[in-house]
């Protein structure tokens, strides 16, 4: 198996030591089938052990190795070394408070995954215990594409809005709503739509469509906030025209 | 240990220089200025027309054809084209896509369906206009 010397640029912070993050370059052989997460898991077993950063699954299932690489948010076990150039310079993702050295502050995104209530909210008395909600495989299918989200935050890196103005619900969060919107089995559409339909909701996004692009599972949140724009109209005129909508 | 989180500031002024991407969108952005430019246009089309002075009109349509203005309106056509129609027909189908039973409607449907609406559209009105 082939191997290169791949030159890594890590940008380094340490809040005991650092007034500003800096780039430590470490050279790295890699075997031509590794992603760069490895390369990184080299340096911390081979060149120094100080370096911090997230990781876990190592297959593109735990969302925690997220990172910009080459100024792209992308997940390090997905970002194969051959698809590269010989220099690569990783540093933490975008748009987050850095706690040190490759590791973010999540603790934003975290509230406003919260905030948006991302569980199944019932109005009417729930089905005795020895029975299920039934949902048939068109309705799943209205969004289950929103059920691939890992919260890896590469859209929020990826997002300018977000970047601009923190108080912005963000990508994943709104992605995570819509897709509670649309199970038929949740009733709590009312209840989101204060949030969503606020300022800082649905309404902030320019459609840049950054976040989708670099997601890594296909989620498409760009869509989901679209078409969230589209259910907010169609609110807004039903109340207007006095007919039943969700808020009544 | 003690936490001390840095904070990278986004800049308000030179943010969309970080990526392509965002350049792109940034010039797609700017296009509002030739949508604003041409609702004023129209505007004051309308009110000519309704000043009822076959002169004023007549000089409104004389203004409109010097060789400046036409190559400013292809350009903008262009423009629009490139920018605008192209991008947002191809997004279409994430605002609005369309299940039937279990599959989802192919994307390519719902984007000719857009193209169709518009040659329709704009058929309908040259041919208000007068021109066949």
């Amino acid at each position: 198996m082939g191997t290169r010397t791949l030159e890594l640029e890590v940008m380094r912070y340490d809040p005991e030591k650092d007034k500003v993050p800096w780039f430590q370059t470490y050279s790295v052989p890699c075997n031509e089938d590794w992603v760069i997460l490895d390369a990184i898991n080299y340096v911390k077993d081979n060149l120094d052990t100080t370096l911090a950063y997230r990781w876990s699954c190592h297959m593109m299932v735990c969302g925690s190795c997220g990172m910009m690489i080459n100024g792209e948010p992308s997940l390090t076990c997905k970002t194969f070394v051959r698809d590269l150039p010989d220099k690569v310079r990783v540093e933490p993702l975008e748009n987050f408070p850095i706690e040190r050295d490759l590791v973010v502050v999540l603790d934003d995104v975290m509230q406003k995954l919260h905030k948006v209530q991302p569980y199944i909210i019932r109005k009417d008395d729930p089905p005795p215990h020895d029975k299920e909600y039934i949902q048939s495989r068109g309705a799943l299918a209205k969004f289950k594409q929103l059920t691939m989200c890992i919260n890896c935050m590469c859209c929020y890196s990826a997002c300018p809005q977000y970047g601009l103005n923190k108080d912005f619900i963000g990508p994943a969060a709104l992605a995570l709503a819509h897709r509670y919107n649309r199970d038929s089995r949740d009733q709590g559409k009312s209840d989101r739509l204060d949030i969503l339909a606020d300022h800082d909701g649905v309404w902030d996004c320019s459609f840049v469509g950054a976040c989708s692009e670099v997601c890594p599972k296909h989620v498409d949140p760009a869509a989901a906030i679209q078409q969230m724009k589209v259910d907010g109209a169609m609110e807004f005129w039903k109340q207007k025209m006095g007919m039943p909508g969700d808020k009544s | 240990m003690s936490r001390q989180p840095y904070i990278r500031q986004m800049s308000k002024t030179t943010w969309y220089m970080r990526n392509q991407r965002y350049k792109v969108y940034v010039l797609r952005e700017l296009t509002s200025f030739l949508v604003a430019f041409y609702t004023f246009l129209t505007i004051f089309a309308l009110a000519t027309l309704a000043s009822d002075s076959p002169d004023r009109w007549n000089a409104f349509l004389a203004s409109q054809q010097g060789m400046g203005m036409i190559i400013f309106h292809a350009l903008a056509l262009l423009y629009f084209l490139f920018f605008q129609t192209f991008p947002w027909f191809k997004l279409a189908p994430k605002a609005m896509p369309v299940q039937i039973g279990e599959k989802k409607l192919a994307d390519s449907y719902i984007i000719i369906g857009h193209y169709v609406v518009w040659v329709v559209v704009s058929a309908f009105v040259l041919w208000l206009a007068g021109a066949f």
